[in-house]
């Protein structure tokens, strides 16, 4: 009897699955942390499945517009987004914010950073860590606050870059760096910061990290990539978003 | 386009790099390879090994563990520091200890295969004429394993000057220092300036392809000759 039913239970299982779509997702790595929370509650709620792919927004944008089969593109930024936009690549009118990111200066030492900028114009410290201004948003805006600081000069000979946020973290965390201009999401869950000490970098310092996700036409006629974006964009969303230390997009 | 002010900052360290790196290697890998190709003891298996993990693990492997190492808080890193030379991540002499790792097996291997391949005999022969030990090595063992030392020092260079994951994980991209030109095409490559990248990386695969065509030219001549290359294909 009971094994009658667990069969009847995987039938109506497997029905359900070819009902629901799959959707293959390339997401920045910077946002892995909550995108994975977004997707098991998007997967629970809905019943499609999602399929997530992480790296660097740069690669990903070469491997799209070489054919790669991913149906949604979370950015890093916003430029790559645009111009994929702008050359067809992407499903017109789709494209969004879905997170603004913030920037900390980060050490893993209890109590180091209080005041960052004062901490910055000391000149008492030994590497700072940023994320490469070429290719990371994050190391773009750190670059950003040095100017606004007028440190720039004062800085450089500390600097070591990372080719991305994750890497830079890296630095900071195993020692071998200071200090470091990290994304709030990488120290920030439930909104507290849960290691080291911090400077939330204010606002008014460097331009907003947007970030923007786009349809890709390898989706367009995904039921399942279209409803993953809406849910994107929906109040549970949001929630997971801003525990992590970004503000939700709009 | 041609190459920018950055890329032969980029070239000329790596040139640099690789000179070290291969300099080192040769004088710490020839002990190494003698001792594996001579050693009964049961420790032979374990020092093979280690000398060939690069040859089997991911480079971010190596590099994550490297950066903890020479980090303030990892073994190599306190050593450094008690010396009075901080740390090595971030710098030139980070690369080269690193890069000394990567490169071990692709210099130990092949002048490891030639002093096997010569076999106890030219050594008892030079016993019997009195040689001692030291005399043995420099006057019958390396003129006999010379090509060997061509091929592992082609090789230990070559591969160091391709060398990328493990420089991205402990690098930290400082122009000059550490911003070799695999990193310096990666760059290019994640800000989309495709065009300098090509030319980068053209460059790279003619040089690869270059060195081991020499390479094979090299040991077809040695072996008409009689020599003994060395083994290892790339």
């Amino acid at each position: 009897m009971i094994r009658r039913w667990s069969l009847l239970l995987v039938l109506f299982a497997v029905a359900l699955q070819a009902r629901a779509g799959e959707v293959t997702v390339a997401v920045a790595s910077n946002f892995t942390a909550p995108m994975k929370e977004i997707a098991a509650a998007f997967e629970r709620e809905s019943g499609h499945r999602v399929k997530l792919v992480f790296g660097s927004s740069g690669k990903f944008y070469a491997q799209i517009r070489n054919g790669a089969p991913f149906q949604v593109f979370f950015s890093a930024d916003r430029a790559k987004p645009r111009t994929l936009d702008a050359d067809g690549l992407a499903v017109p009118g789709s494209r969004f914010t879905y997170a603004v990111g913030s920037l900390a200066l980060w050490s893993p030492q209890a109590g180091r950073v209080r005041d960052g900028a004062a901490l910055l114009q000391s000149g008492d410290f030994g590497k700072l860590a940023l994320a490469n201004p070429r290719l990371a948003p994050y190391g773009t805006a750190a670059l950003e606050v040095l100017r606004s600081l007028h440190l720039q000069a004062a800085t450089r000979s500390h600097w070591v870059q990372g080719e991305n946020i994750a890497q830079t973290f890296q630095f900071v965390a195993s020692g071998n760096a200071d200090l470091g201009f990290v994304a709030l999401s990488q120290i920030q869950h439930g909104g507290r910061i849960e290691r080291g000490s911090a400077w939330i970098v204010p606002a008014s310092l460097y331009q907003p990290i947007r970030q923007d996700a786009v349809l890709l036409p390898a989706g367009a006629d995904s039921a399942a990539a279209r409803s993953l974006l809406r849910f994107v964009r929906g109040k549970h969303a949001a929630a997971i978003i801003e525990s992590y230390g970004y503000r939700a997009g709009r | 386009m041609g190459f920018s002010a950055d890329d032969w900052t980029a070239i000329a360290l790596t040139v640099r790099l690789a000179l070290t790196v291969t300099i080192l290697l040769l004088l710490i890998g020839t002990p190494i390879a003698w001792w594996l190709a001579r050693s009964h003891s049961r420790w032979k298996g374990v020092v093979g090994a280690a000398v060939a993990l690069p040859l089997v693990l991911p480079p971010s492997v190596l590099g994550f563990y490297l950066l903890l190492a020479m980090g303030p808080h990892g073994p190599i890193g306190q050593l450094t520091q008690t010396l009075g030379l901080g740390t090595l991540p971030f710098t030139f002499w980070g690369l080269v200890v690193a890069s000394l790792f990567y490169s071990l097996p692709f210099v130990v291997q092949p002048i490891q295969n030639a002093m096997e391949a010569l076999g106890e005999r030219p050594l008892e022969v030079a016993a019997t004429l009195r040689a001692g030990p030291w005399d043995r090595f420099f006057t019958v063992v390396l003129p006999l394993a010379r090509p060997s030392f061509v091929t592992a020092a082609i090789l230990g260079f070559a591969h160091t000057v391709g060398e990328f994951g493990v420089i991205l994980m402990i690098g930290g991209n400082i122009p000059g220092e550490t911003r070799v030109v695999s990193v310096q095409i990666y760059d290019y490559v994640e800000a989309l300036e495709y065009g300098r990248a090509h030319w980068l990386a053209g460059a790279m695969v003619l040089f690869a392809f270059a060195v081991l065509l020499g390479l094979h030219l090299f040991r077809q001549r040695q072996s008409r000759a009689g020599w003994n290359g060395g083994g290892l294909t790339p």
